[in-house]
């Protein structure tokens, strides 16, 4: 529940308008700092309604299951979003004039569940519903896939691409195995290790991953949330379970970790967020829970700043929250079936920055919300 | 020394006087003195002033001394103990005024007399020390004299004590009191309680001073509760002094007087409500604009610090219920304060209000104002979050978190499955083959039957369809009761629609690839509806008896709660007298039966195959847990179609097929030796009837299979059961 409930709101909007015309009339007086005072006290006071989209991006003709930005790039560079979805396509969208590019068709119209670009916008990786990982060549107008990995993995789980030296990268996937989770060295596609959880564990399938290292050169981690509601830390160098921490009572959809305040969140099916936190000795812990209005999250992406963080819920809201304190901002009520994923873009002027949220009613829509902080 | 009676104290008196005035000489050194000083007290101290202050005659020589070891000697509190003596059984109140006088006056008086050439003791400053001592020694005395089981009074110790602090020594009484005290209550109930009565019995006149020594001195708000107790809540005076006056109309006191006095109200619950009250006037004044314009800017200091120290004493709930008016308030009075030119004032003003804000909004967002910071706003501030006592005071906010100001999020609120409001949509989402969509399934499946029978029309369109899609529903989510809901539904859509959908479920009963649990459920939808039809719209309102419902045994659960209801309905038909009880069967007989024109699609289909075998399904064979519901069903629609033409025919054709199989079933089930020893008589009927064929036979027999199929288990009666068996008997009755 809000604590301005709608009657306060209404109260207290009447007196501000009252107020605010005697206010700015009364100039002399007041000096030119009392306008953001009053400001503030206008929003403290009328929580602002959540803003609209910015825009929407419409024509994939199918469920939107990931979006990926790609706008880091100087000004010549056109800024592009990637979206995967279910028809197996891979639309590039151009962020300027807010149409397709490119239409990507490598998954032999099985849904695309993970995009992500590996160092630059002209190369791609993609995971799809027919098993495969594909490694597209976009350069000089190319649509071709160089390269793929047969994952025999049946789930939904997405891989998770971490960058551990310039032109190599490492993938941790959910492997044949139900319970396994492959690392390759991409792109030579070698085996690192397979992270097999100890007989009789009962985790279940990996639902979700997220492969970090604390900083370059150090030993890459990964974290791997279950079927049974554990997220579990993984040294992948040694191939050791650290530490495992029972988050939710149902599967874990989707997790995501800062590695500088050591703190993650993940959300199931339930109506909780679970955050917690890694101590020193390497061991999750859980931080706090926070409740929520309705059941399911598919999707949570910390911003890259770490200020905010959004969640795509089932019930077609996408949620925002200040990182810190999951403390929550704006629920923003827009689509018209579950948000099936969000995405903070990666321009490197902040005011520019773009929240992008794909979902089942086939719509993408992009928000610019907390850009200014 | 005992208390003397009227007459000796007047004799002593006037004793103590001639001795007084007598000359030097007749009055032995020492010895004199010594009469003062063992004398009782109350006449001592009135003789001595009186010789002290016989106006323009010789003073008595060595009678300021006397009275100067009269007080130290501690004679006063043998004074205050022996009045307090002499209350307990009713004293003289004109004389205890008068002693009043004298004891609180008697440096006034004896400084006017000696023309200040008085001794130190004499002092202000020394006597009421002394005195409060001599009240401290007189407490103990009555502690004691409580602890012994004596009742003791103690008002005249409390006129004292208010007299003093109304002639304005309350610094020099209380100082020796309140330190005390505060030791002696500290884990002492009889002094806890010595002290609230000490304050209690104070007169009215006095209270304020009294309160006000009190709240100044107490070292903090949890001791002055000790020592108060609750004298606001049981003294109206006191009441205003803590709750209006020092707070509204006085504003010269201290930070710390304030948290004393706030404190105190807010550390018990009877006091709580005095602190909310206290509040919300507080905040009145806060938030007229009158009182900003016209009020010094001290009293709206100090306003803003009691404001924010009764905040910090709120909690959670009470700021819940509280949060409109602290709201309002608060915008009242920031509105008038941030058009005041002077700094001090809008400055005031904002700390207040983010204060406020702060408090009554622990998640949502807080007010921020931007104005430099000195000691004043620091000071204001850190009384808001300086209650130890209770630790639900939120943090303030971090820079972090700060600047992120939320969206309105009011209208996030459980999302609700729209059902669909059309029949069609309904049929898309149970035939639909998106699994995923359990949420809006269910709520289709729950929706159904009351969009059926609101649209009859639009179910007609598709009534078969929809019959064929209920029938082959299956259980996605576990729906609390799912299996009646169908049910329910099953029925209104052939209610609705009957003859089409009558058709297509008999012919569903006999054709392939059904379980017996979808053709059970075809005949107890069918035997609901029947009853629906043949019932008068309005049958669940009148008062008309179960015992004219056939018993329809369904498999559902529901058996248990149609079992009650009958036993109840039973039991009051057999305690009630029924005066109008041919009208109410008249009524009822006079209702066109609806299942009149579609009765025959109910009952033909069904009797057409049951006594050949099918590839898949042997009626007569192992599927006999059918035929039992089969004859239940038949016997029931037939009841059912009372007063219809088509039953002559359906006795005519089918009956006497169909009830044969069921004697014969029934004959070989049940052992003979029963068959006999019960129903001889229906035999006997049942021979008759076979051999006559006579009309009266056709239905008796009807009835007594339906009696017995009713009453005899169905599932053992056909487990011996051939077809075989039945067509020898035929043969051999004909």
């Amino acid at each position: 529940m809000h604590p301005w409930n709608s009657t306060v709101g209404s109260a207290s909007l009447k007196l501000m308008l009252k107020l605010l015309p005697r206010l700015f009339q009364r100039r002399i007086l007041i000096e030119d700092s009392m306008k953001s005072k009053v400001a503030s006290l206008f929003t403290a006071l009328m929580a602002l309604p959540p803003p609209d989209p910015q825009f929407v991006l419409r024509g994939t003709s199918a469920a939107v299951h990931t979006l990926y930005f790609s706008c880091g790039g100087s000004e010549p560079d056109i800024p592009l979003l990637y979206s995967g979805s279910e028809s197996g396509f891979i639309h590039v969208w151009n962020l300027r004039t807010h149409r397709v590019d490119t239409a990507l068709d490598g998954h032999g119209r099985k849904s695309v569940y993970c995009v992500e670009t590996m160092g630059g916008k002209d190369r791609l990786l993609s995971q799809g519903r027919d098993q495969r990982i594909c490694l597209w060549d976009l350069a000089e107008g190319r649509t071709s896939v160089t390269d793929s990995v047969f994952t025999e993995h049946v789930g939904f789980c997405r891989c998770s691409l971490l960058k551990v030296a310039q032109g190599r990268w490492l993938m941790a996937m959910a492997a044949r195995s139900l319970e396994e989770i492959q690392i390759l060295e991409l792109p030579s596609k070698t085996s690192v290790c397979t992270l097999k959880p100890e007989v009789g564990a009962k985790l279940g399938m990996p639902m979700c991953l997220k492969l970090w290292q604390l900083s370059c050169g150090s030993q890459p981690v990964l974290l791997a949330g279950y079927e049974d509601g554990s997220v579990v830390l993984w040294n992948v160098s040694m191939g050791k379970a650290l530490s495992q921490l029972v988050c939710h009572q149902e599967p874990v959809m989707s997790l995501d970790f800062d590695s500088e305040k050591a703190k993650g969140i993940s959300g199931s099916s339930e109506k909780v967020l679970s955050i917690w936190s890694l101590n020193e000795q390497q061991n999750l812990q859980v931080y706090k829970t926070h409740e929520l209005v309705n059941a399911g999250i598919s999707d949570i992406t910390i911003r890259p700043d770490k200020k905010i963080l959004a969640t795509a819920g089932w019930d077609h809201r996408i949620r925002i929250f200040g990182w810190k304190k999951l403390k929550p901002l704006a629920v923003l009520d827009y689509h018209t079936a579950t948000v099936h994923c969000v995405s903070f873009s990666d321009h490197s002027n902040p005011r520019e920055r773009l929240l992008a949220a794909g979902s089942k009613d086939q719509r993408i829509s992009v928000w610019s919300i907390y850009a200014q902080t | 020394p005992a208390a003397l009676g009227e007459r000796e104290r007047a004799l002593f008196g006037a004793f103590l006087r001639s001795l007084a005035r007598a000359p030097g000489a007749a009055r032995p050194e020492g010895v004199w003195q010594r009469c003062f000083l063992e004398g009782p007290a109350s006449l001592v101290l009135c003789v001595l002033l009186e010789s002290l202050g016989s106006a323009g005659s010789v003073r008595i020589p060595g009678a300021v001394g006397v009275l100067e070891q009269f007080l130290q000697e501690g004679r006063v509190s043998a004074l205050l103990w022996e009045v307090c003596q002499q209350q307990a059984q009713a004293g003289c109140p004109e004389l205890q005024d008068v002693l009043i006088n004298k004891i609180v006056c008697l440096p006034d008086h004896v400084s006017n007399k000696l023309q200040g050439k008085n001794p130190p003791v004499f002092f202000p400053q020394n006597y009421f020390p002394l005195l409060g001592d001599a009240v401290l020694q007189v407490l103990e005395k009555i502690s004691d004299s409580l602890r012994g089981g004596l009742d003791c009074s103690i008002s005249f110790v409390s006129h004292v004590l208010g007299k003093v602090c109304i002639h304005g020594r309350q610094k020099e009484i209380l100082g020796v009191l309140v330190p005390r005290l505060t030791d002696l209550t500290k884990s002492d109930c009889i002094w806890q309680r010595i002290c609230w009565r000490l304050v209690e019995c104070v007169p009215d006149r006095w209270m304020e001073a009294v309160v006000l020594g009190f709240v100044q001195r107490a070292p903090g708000a949890d001791v002055l509760s000790r020592l108060l107790g609750n004298l606001v809540v049981k003294n109206k005076k006191a009441q205003f002094v803590v709750t209006q006056k020092m707070l509204l109309l006085q504003y010269g006191h201290t930070t710390e007087v304030l948290q004393n006095l706030l404190g105190y109200l807010s550390l018990d619950s009877l006091r709580r409500t005095l602190l909310l009250r206290v509040l919300q006037e507080l905040l009145e004044t806060w938030s007229s604009s009158s009182a900003v314009k016209h009020s010094p800017a001290e009293q709206q200091l100090y306003i803003s610090k009691a404001i924010l120290i009764c905040l910090s004493h709120l909690k959670e709930p009470e700021i819940e219920t509280h949060r409109q008016e602290l709201l309002t308030s608060m915008m009242e009075g920031v509105k008038c304060r941030l058009d005041s030119s002077l700094l001090q004032q809008r400055r005031l003003g904002m700390v207040v209000a983010e204060s406020i804000s702060l408090k009554i909004n622990t998640e949502g967002p807080v007010l921020k104002f931007e104005y430099e910071e000195d000691d004043e706003t620091r000071e204001l501030k850190s009384l808001l979050v300086q209650t130890p006592s209770f630790c639900n005071v939120p943090s303030l906010p971090d820079d972090d978190d700060d600047d992120l100001i939320p969206y309105d999020m009011s209208e996030d609120k459980e999302l609700k499955i729209k059902a669909p409001v059309y029949i069609r949509d309904c049929i898309e989402v149970l035939t639909g083959s998106r699994t995923e969509d359990v949420d809006k399934w269910e709520a289709t499946v729950k929706a159904l039957e009351s969009l059926v029978r609101k649209n009859p029309a639009a179910t007609r369109e598709v009534s078969v369809e929809l019959a064929k899609i209920l029938l082959h529903l299956e259980e996605k989510s576990s729906i609390e009761g799912f299996v009646e809901l169908r049910q329910r539904t099953q029925v209104a859509v052939l209610t609705t629609d009957p003859i089409p959908v009558a058709k297509y479920l008999t012919s569903q009963f006999y054709s392939l690839n059904y379980s017996l649990r979808q053709r059970m459920d075809i005949l107890d939808v069918l035997v609901l509806a029947a009853q629906e039809l043949s019932c008068p719209k309005f049958c669940g309102k009148t008062k008309h008896s179960g015992a004219q419902k056939p018993c329809i045994q369904l498999l559902q659960g529901s058996d248990s709660s149609k079992g009650w209801r009958r036993v109840v309905d039973e039991r009051i038909k057999n305690k009630t007298r029924r005066l109008d009880k041919g009208h109410c069967d008249m009524e009822l007989a006079s209702r066109p039966n609806e299942f009149n024109s579609v009765a025959g699609y109910f009952f033909f289909p069904l009797i057409q195959h049951f006594d050949r075998p099918l590839t898949t399904f042997d009626l007569l064979g192992e599927d006999h847990l059918v035929l039992g519901r089969l004859a239940h069903t038949l016997a029931i629609l037939m009841y059912l179609a009372v007063n219809t033409v088509v039953r002559k025919v359906l006795l005519y054709r089918y009956v006497r097929q169909g009830l044969l199989s069921c004697i014969s079933s029934l004959l070989l089930s049940v052992p003979t030796e029963r068959i006999l020893a019960d129903m001889t008589e229906e035999l006997l009927e049942t021979q008759s009837w076979l051999g006559g064929k006579t009309w009266w036979g056709t239905s008796v027999l009807f009835w007594l299979v339906v009696k017995l199929l009713c009453s005899t288990s169905l599932i053992v009666m056909a487990a011996v059961m051939s077809w075989h068996c039945a067509l020898e008997i035929c043969m051999i009755s004909k």
